[in-house]
């Protein structure tokens, strides 16, 4: 190392050549903070999200790279949060990234004592076959009086404050067409 | 707010940065709290009382905004000679029938109009929670009522509502809430102070308010206040809920609810709704004002939006093959009955009742009680596990080789492995981008159902049953995308916005809705979300592009509205009642509302017109009558129908509570929903004996760093580890009085539950003298559970299932149980401790209070 690079090196020389006479920016900046760049600048892509946690709906900005979800930041340009994000919106990307989330289905038969794997596409058919069977066993056509039901109370779902607008939408749609009425969400509770 | 809602509290902060007063109302002593101007502890469980005051005082005091009210709301309205007052009826209005519990609501109408409560008896309206309707238009009046605007007719709206809260002096706020005269004096005041004509408040509340078995009521008081004082469609005004999920504004106007469909039509009931013609008269009650007049167009829209080319106008638009409700088939009911083995499937979709809703026992005993359950979530919670690791299995409640629930868990996809909206709680659609694909065998619900629906009608396809046709006539048809066969979430955004079924044009508005089968409309109140063929959520115009309403970031149900009724924001002539305040108003040059924000109004309907006699629906409407979806035009200081526990709200002690009720006989809520079931054991409250078994007040909320039921909190390392533990807040008082040491351990005994906490000894809380006593109150956060990466007991467990009856939801923010040091005993010698608790205090298997607590001549009754 020169002299010269030696004398530059120190902030004080730094603060009262440069631009920085407060010594609080780019006088303070050490040579390795100085080589590093933010998770965010070499992003592939970035998707404006929405925190999904409360109902304050701040804006959230996802950055990706090589397929992974590298940062989530506050939207600074959202009229709501104005780029801000509480520590759980903060969290959202240890959230979704979390090794704890479970990525295989995972099936309990009845009276066992442990999960076993199972294969997407049979459970999809076994949960269909079991949502036609309890409809058949519990199939009400009309009332004592002969009025109307068209209607099962045989299943139930809770779900849907966590959901997509267009999911709870689907949802709703299927059920009802049905006849499954016992649907209820967390504005019940 | 700051700790449930930190950034939405960033606006309270701005406002208290230009000189606004902050007060908070809180039973324990939070983030909000440290910054607030005034702190006020409250007794859980008594706000109608403290609301109660305020309302007084504004009446007594005369300040009122005299013009607003006078115009807009129905204080001038003459109500009928039979209806009689809680004053009178030592906590009951006319009209109750004990046999149901309910009321009949003929006597509380306005003068003239007393057969017009539609049913007359509410005991149905209740089980099918029809109050949640509500929720985008007024109950049903008929439009021409008398009025006396001298406001000096002794049976006139004012004056009724003057003699009802006479009684809530500050002196009776101080003895209900333990909220000292000077405190109130200083709330009630600074309020009043910062409305009318040139100021305006905004009252805001949470599931603090929701979750009592007098919550509708709660927020009828803050109505009430606000209507008084000017503040509603006004800037800087109104009630806001907080809303605690990312979309469960949405989750409620798209409805994954047992008793509604889209936009707030009623799911119909199979003894009033026989015909599609009777269904679509009780919506939109002929004769009555207003928009709601138009019930025909989004009905027949909406089953065309389901049954596409097989719903003519022949065919009622197929309105055969909807259910039909017979009663209560709500949540907490289904648990009962999963319990008692009518129930064979359950789904849970982001949703864990194991932790999150009341009585955690009864739920976990409910799902061990089923054929098949399926979890879609994105962790193992507790609802997917309570087979291997609930806390019945510790106490032999479950055991997993007898237990015979098939347990499906498929992983679900995070937000941001998927695009579409969430309605946030101003009613504001955002729409998300896709960033990644979800990993391995997680998927979207918008997958699961479309593909599980494409799979069931394929197994149907050739049935000949008539009970399949629903589902075989159903459109489905949703374009997929991807290696995985996404469906297109836009498409099924431009279904729920509605389209001209001849062309495909995608509809601007609602008034676009015919009744004749030509337009398809999935949810009416989100008609324009795809106007003219383009995602409005997803627009993203920055804050500092555009002015402070901000009409160009996502979009506002109804019509991109920010405000509701906020013709209100101008006075009756349509000029802005102030310059500071100026909002909407009308231009009389171009014949047009105008202003900042799409007025909620006729654009050209001028401020001097006045409906021809007989008039009803939009025609009905007055030029000064800003509260359009109501049948009478006006803001409702006393609400004749549609709140079913009366007409004007009314302190009621909770449903347990350790004390008496000091303003009338009746103890609490009379027409509460109550479930004798065996496993729901209610501790008892004065007047019944044996109250002191559990002498304590218990209350929950949430805290910064967790989530409700903790499966998108506990689960993720930064949260878990900055609130690591399960704990119990306790004053130090409360820690001599039961000998609690601090970070010591404690358990808290109720009549359905023991859990343990680690103690924190704080003055954050702190004993309140009420009646002469000290009621000590302790608090909890409801995140724990035991799953993921920091666990402890669940305070839900400790709670019990008593409903409001106006949209059956749970008092889960209030309870009474016993506080003991030390851990908690564990297995079946726990189960003892809460029997030996049950036997001391009285109470039976499925025991609850009387509903009523006082004689027919409204004495106290002597009997318990
Ligand atoms: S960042 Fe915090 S305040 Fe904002 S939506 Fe998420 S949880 Fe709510």
């Amino acid at each position: 190392m020169g002299l010269r690079t030696f004398i530059e090196g120190w902030p004080v020389y730094r603060q009262l050549t440069g631009t920085d006479p407060l010594g609080r920016g780019a006088a303070a900046q050490s040579a390795r903070s100085a080589g590093l760049t933010a998770r965010t600048e070499d992003a592939d892509s970035v998707a404006r999200s929405v925190c999904p946690y409360c109902a304050v709906g701040c804006g959230q900005r996802v950055f990706v790279r090589d397929g992974q979800v590298s940062q989530i930041e506050g939207d600074p340009d959202s009229p709501i949060s104005r780029g801000r994000l509480c520590p759980k919106g903060s969290a959202s990307k240890s959230l979704v990234t979390s090794p704890l989330r479970q990525t295989k289905v995972r099936y309990r038969r009845p009276y066992s004592t442990q999960w076993e794997d199972l294969d997407l596409d049979t459970a999809l058919d076994m949960i269909a076959d079991r949502m036609l069977a309890a409809r058949e066993q519990t199939w009400e056509d009309v009332d004592t009086q002969g009025r109307p039901l068209n209607r099962t109370l045989g299943f139930s779902s809770l779900g849907g404050a966590t959901l997509d607008n267009e999911e709870n939408y689907l949802i709703k749609k299927l059920f009802t067409a049905m006849g499954a009425l016992q649907i209820e969400n967390q504005a019940r509770i | 707010m700051a700790e449930a809602h930190p950034v939405g509290f960033q606006w309270v902060m701005e406002a208290k940065r230009k000189g606004a007063k902050v007060f908070h109302v809180d039973p324990r002593f939070t983030r909000t709290s440290a910054v607030a101007d005034s702190y006020l502890p409250i007794r859980a469980g008594t706000d109608i009382a403290l609301l109660g005051g305020v309302v007084r005082y504004i009446l007594d005091n005369e300040l009122d905004f005299r013009e607003y009210v006078l115009s807009y709301t129905n204080a001038a309205t003459i109500v009928s000679e039979d209806f009689s007052d809680t004053e009178d009826g030592d906590g009951f209005f006319s009209g109750f029938d004990p046999e149901t519990g309910t009321y009949v609501q003929d006597s509380w109408q306005y003068e003239g109009n007393e057969g017009s409560s539609g049913s007359g008896h509410t005991a149905k309206e209740r089980d099918s929670a029809s109050g949640l309707e509500h929720e985008s238009h007024g109950a049903q009046v008929d439009g021409d009522t008398p009025r006396d605007e001298t406001l000096q007719h002794p049976r006139c709206v004012y004056q009724i509502l003057k003699r009802h809260f006479s009684r809530y002096t500050p002196e009776m706020v101080e003895r209900v809430c333990g909220i000292p005269q000077d405190k109130f004096l200083e709330l009630a005041e600074a309020w009043t102070r910062n409305s009318g004509r040139e100021r305006t408040g905004m009252l805001i509340y949470s599931v603090g308010w929701t979750q009592h078995s007098v919550g509708v009521q709660y927020i009828r008081t803050g109505a009430i206040i606000q209507l008084l004082l000017g503040n509603m469609g006004r800037p800087g005004g109104g009630v806001m809920a907080l809303r605690g999920h990312a979309s469960i504004q949405g989750s409620t106007d798209i409805p994954t609810l047992f008793n509604l469909l889209p936009g707030y039509l009623p799911m119909p009931h199979h003894a009033d709704h026989p015909t599609f013609d009777e269904w679509v008269d009780s919506i939109r009650h002929p004769g009555q004002k207003g928009f709601w007049g138009n019930a025909g167009s989004f009905a027949a829209s909406l089953l065309k939006a389901y049954w596409g080319d097989a719903a003519t106008p022949e065919n009622d638009f197929c309105y055969g093959y909807l259910p039909r409700m017979t009663g209560d088939h709500g949540t907490y009911q289904q648990v009962l009955n999963m319990i008692d083995g009518k129930i064979k499937g359950y789904f849970l979709l982001g949703q864990n009742p194991a932790v999150g809703s009341a009585h955690g026992r009864a739920q976990r005993l409910g799902m061990a009680n089923l054929d098949w359950l399926v979890v879609r979530d994105l962790f193992e919670i507790e609802s997917a596990t309570f087979w291997k690791n609930g806390p019945e299995v510790a106490t032999g409640e479950i055991v997993p080789e007898e237990c015979r629930t098939e347990v499906f868990f498929l992983p679900a996809a995070s937000h941001v492995e998927k695009e579409g909206t969430f309605t946030q709680t101003q009613r504001l659609l955002q729409w998300r981008e896709k960033a990644v694909e979800p990993p391995g065998d997680a998927r979207s619900e918008l997958w699961f159902f479309y593909h599980l629906g494409r799979r069931l009608r394929e197994k149907l396809a050739d049935s000949k049953l008539p009970r399949d046709r629903a589902l075989l006539d159903l459109t489905w048809d949703y374009p997929t995308h991807g290696p995985r066969a996404e469906p297109s979430a836009e498409s099924v955004l431009r279904e729920i916005n509605g389209y001209d079924v001849a062309t495909g044009r995608p509809l601007s508005s609602f008034a676009e809705a015919r009744a004749d089968g030509s337009t398809a409309i999935g949810c009416w109140i989100y008609t324009g979300v795809y106007a003219d063929g383009v995602n409005q959520a997803a627009r993203r115009k920055s804050r500092h592009e555009q002015d402070w309403v901000a009409a160009e970031w996502g979009w506002a149900w109804p019509a991109n509205r920010r405000i509701l009724y906020n013709r209100a924001s101008a006075d009756p002539d349509g000029n802005p009642w102030s310059e500071r305040k100026r909002y909407i108003w009308w231009d009389a040059e171009k014949g047009e509302w105008t202003g900042h924000d799409v007025p909620d109004f006729e654009k050209t309907k001028p401020p001097s017109y006045r409906p021809p006699p007989g008039a009803s629906g939009t025609e009905g409407i007055a030029g000064d009558d800003p509260f359009i979806m109501q049948g009478d035009g006006k803001g409702w200081l006393y609400a004749p129908s549609g709140v079913l526990d009366g007409p004007l709200p009314t302190h009621y002690e909770p449903v347990e509570s350790p004390v008496r009720n000091p303003l009338y006989g009746q103890q609490a809520n009379p027409t509460r929903k109550m479930y004798a079931h065996p496993v729901n054991s209610v501790n008892p409250s004065p007047p019944e004996g044996h109250s002191q078994v559990f002498p304590y007040v218990f209350t929950v909320s949430r805290l910064t760093e967790h989530h409700t039921a903790g499966g998108m909190s506990r689960t993720v390392s930064p949260l878990a580890e900055l609130q690591p533990e399960m704990f119990v807040e306790v004053s130090p008082e409360l820690a001599v009085e039961r000998g609690l040491a601090h970070l010591g351990w404690a358990h808290l005994v109720s009549g359905r539950a023991v859990i343990e906490a680690r103690v924190l000894v704080t003055d954050r809380l702190t004993p309140l003298r009420i009646e002469g006593r000290l009621i000590h109150q302790v608090w909890l956060p409801y995140h724990f559970g035991f799953e993921g990466l920091v666990t402890g007991d669940s305070a839900n467990d400790l709670f019990g299932i008593s409903l409001d009856p106006n949209v059956l939801i749970q008092e889960s923010k209030v309870g009474t149980c016993d506080v003991r040091p030390g851990r908690r005993p564990t297995g079946p010698a726990l189960l003892d401790l809460v029997a030996d608790y049950q036997r001391r205090a009285g109470i039976g298997p499925g025991h609850n209070a009387p509903a009523v607590t006082t004689d027919s001549e409204g004495r106290e009754r002597s009997d318990s």
